[in-house]
């Protein structure tokens, strides 16, 4: 059995380790409520973007173009989103193995354009093909950014570099479910669009400049919407995925303390009990 | 159908829903020219050019710093998906016309193709920003 003094210091370290855990969990309490606030005021922006694209695409029906029917190349580029620190649970495994374990994808075919390190980190161990990207941003994400990374994936599409645009980031549905999302940016799935359009009657729109001047300017304002809108959810996500985990790191550590205490008190109990019998017995063996 | 005369003007942004009101009429640039749009326009959509925005409300005017975005235009509402969007008093003067005249001096020198697209815009959004302090 371990010594008191044994236990008393493991338990001194495990209650040094909970308070920062539970530091670490209102700190990220703080900063998710203040992500959820962001992600909810760009929400407005987001829907409306995708109300409009979705009937602009409807109205232009199968027209040839560059950002509908794709090019040649078969490189496919993948935005993927995770976080910078780590402890934040399976928050940045999930999203990792999203595009590891896709299906139909091959590890030759994949350009990573990687936002955050621990993803940066885990695709160069696989050893997929990693594009450098400023991973600042994925800690306090603004437009601005969002609209400078559009630019350059927009360039290397045009560029026909790659051929596919997928965005892969964490979902925030609520403070505990967070769910690793893919979407698929460029080229836009018009079929899928029609699909939902069949839903309601709309009025018949005109545009100027003409349909596919609209969409040339349009689509990429279309998809960094959609990029900083996936920035600010992943912000939220990262931030209640991290708060989850250090709560469960919070109450495992409880739990090991409760479990140490008694431990403690046993061997406490133990030694005066033994000392106590010595006692008598040294008493006994004098009188 | 009575006639309407007011529309429901929104200006939505990535960070924020800029301005939400019924308005009697709005006015901005777009790529095929300054428009201003009354109850009842046509079912539009256009592309945004940076210019000044001018919203008519029943009790006065106000004013506003457009750079990018687009509108949707429908009889009853006009959205409009604006990047960019100050109000005058969020715009810094001084900032602005340094802005002018760092644009105004790159496009003298006459460098590549890209810099002077990207001066040309730096410098209309500075005019427009000094436009709507005035």
């Amino acid at each position: 059995m371990a010594s008191m003094r044994d236990i008393k210091r493991r338990k001194t370290s495990i209650q040094g380790t909970q308070q920062i855990t539970k530091a670490m969990k209102l700190v990220s309490t703080v900063k998710l409520q203040r992500a959820r606030n962001n992600a909810e005021r760009s929400k407005d922006y987001f829907n409306c973007m995708y109300a409009t694209v979705n009937s602009i695409l409807k109205r232009v029906g199968h027209v040839e173009h560059k950002y509908l029917t794709g090019s040649d190349s078969a490189k496919k580029a993948v935005i993927v989103i995770s976080s910078n620190r780590g402890l934040a649970g399976g928050y940045n495994s999930n999203v990792v193995k999203l595009v590891t374990r896709h299906p139909e994808w091959k590890k030759e075919e994949l350009v990573i354009y990687s936002l955050g390190n621990k993803g940066r980190e885990a695709f160069t161990r696989y050893g997929y093909e990693v594009v450098e990207c400023n991973g600042e941003i994925v800690e306090n994400p603004t437009y601005v950014d969002a609209m400078a990374l559009s630019d350059e994936l927009l360039k290397a599409y045009a560029a026909g570099e790659i051929g596919e645009i997928h965005l892969a980031y964490t979902s925030f549905k609520n403070t505990v479910s967070h769910i690793p999302t893919l979407v698929k940016l460029l080229p836009v799935d018009v079929s899928a669009v029609d699909a939902e359009e069949a839903a309601g009657p709309q009025a018949v729109m005109n545009f100027e400049p003409e349909d596919v001047e609209a969409l040339d300017m349009i689509i990429p304002k279309y998809v960094t919407s959609l990029i900083y809108g996936a920035l600010m959810e992943a912000a939220a996500s990262e931030n209640g995925a991290r708060m989850q985990a250090m709560d469960n790191a919070t109450n495992n550590a409880e739990e090991m303390i409760e479990d140490l205490s008694l431990k403690y008190n046993r061997a406490r109990q133990g030694s005066i009990t033994q000392e106590l019998t010595e006692i008598i017995a040294g008493a006994e063996a004098i009188g | 159908m009575a006639e309407r005369n007011s529309l429901l003007l929104r200006i939505i942004t990535p960070e924020r829903v800029f301005y939400e009101n019924e308005v009697k009429m709005v006015e901005f640039n777009t790529t095929e020219g300054e428009i201003g749009v009354l109850p009842g326009h046509i079912p539009l959509t256009v592309i945004v050019k940076p210019g000044i925005l001018d919203i008519t409300e029943e009790d006065g005017d106000k004013v506003a710093a457009l750079h990018a975005g687009f509108a949707e235009i429908l009889p009853d509402r006009v959205t409009i998906l604006a990047e960019i969007v100050e109000w005058p008093d969020e715009i810094d003067e001084n900032r602005a016309t340094a802005a002018k005249e760092r644009a105004e001096a790159r496009l003298h020198e006459r460098q590549s193709d890209v810099d002077l697209a990207r001066a040309e815009m730096a410098l209309q959004r500075a005019i427009v920003r000094i436009q709507a302090i005035k």
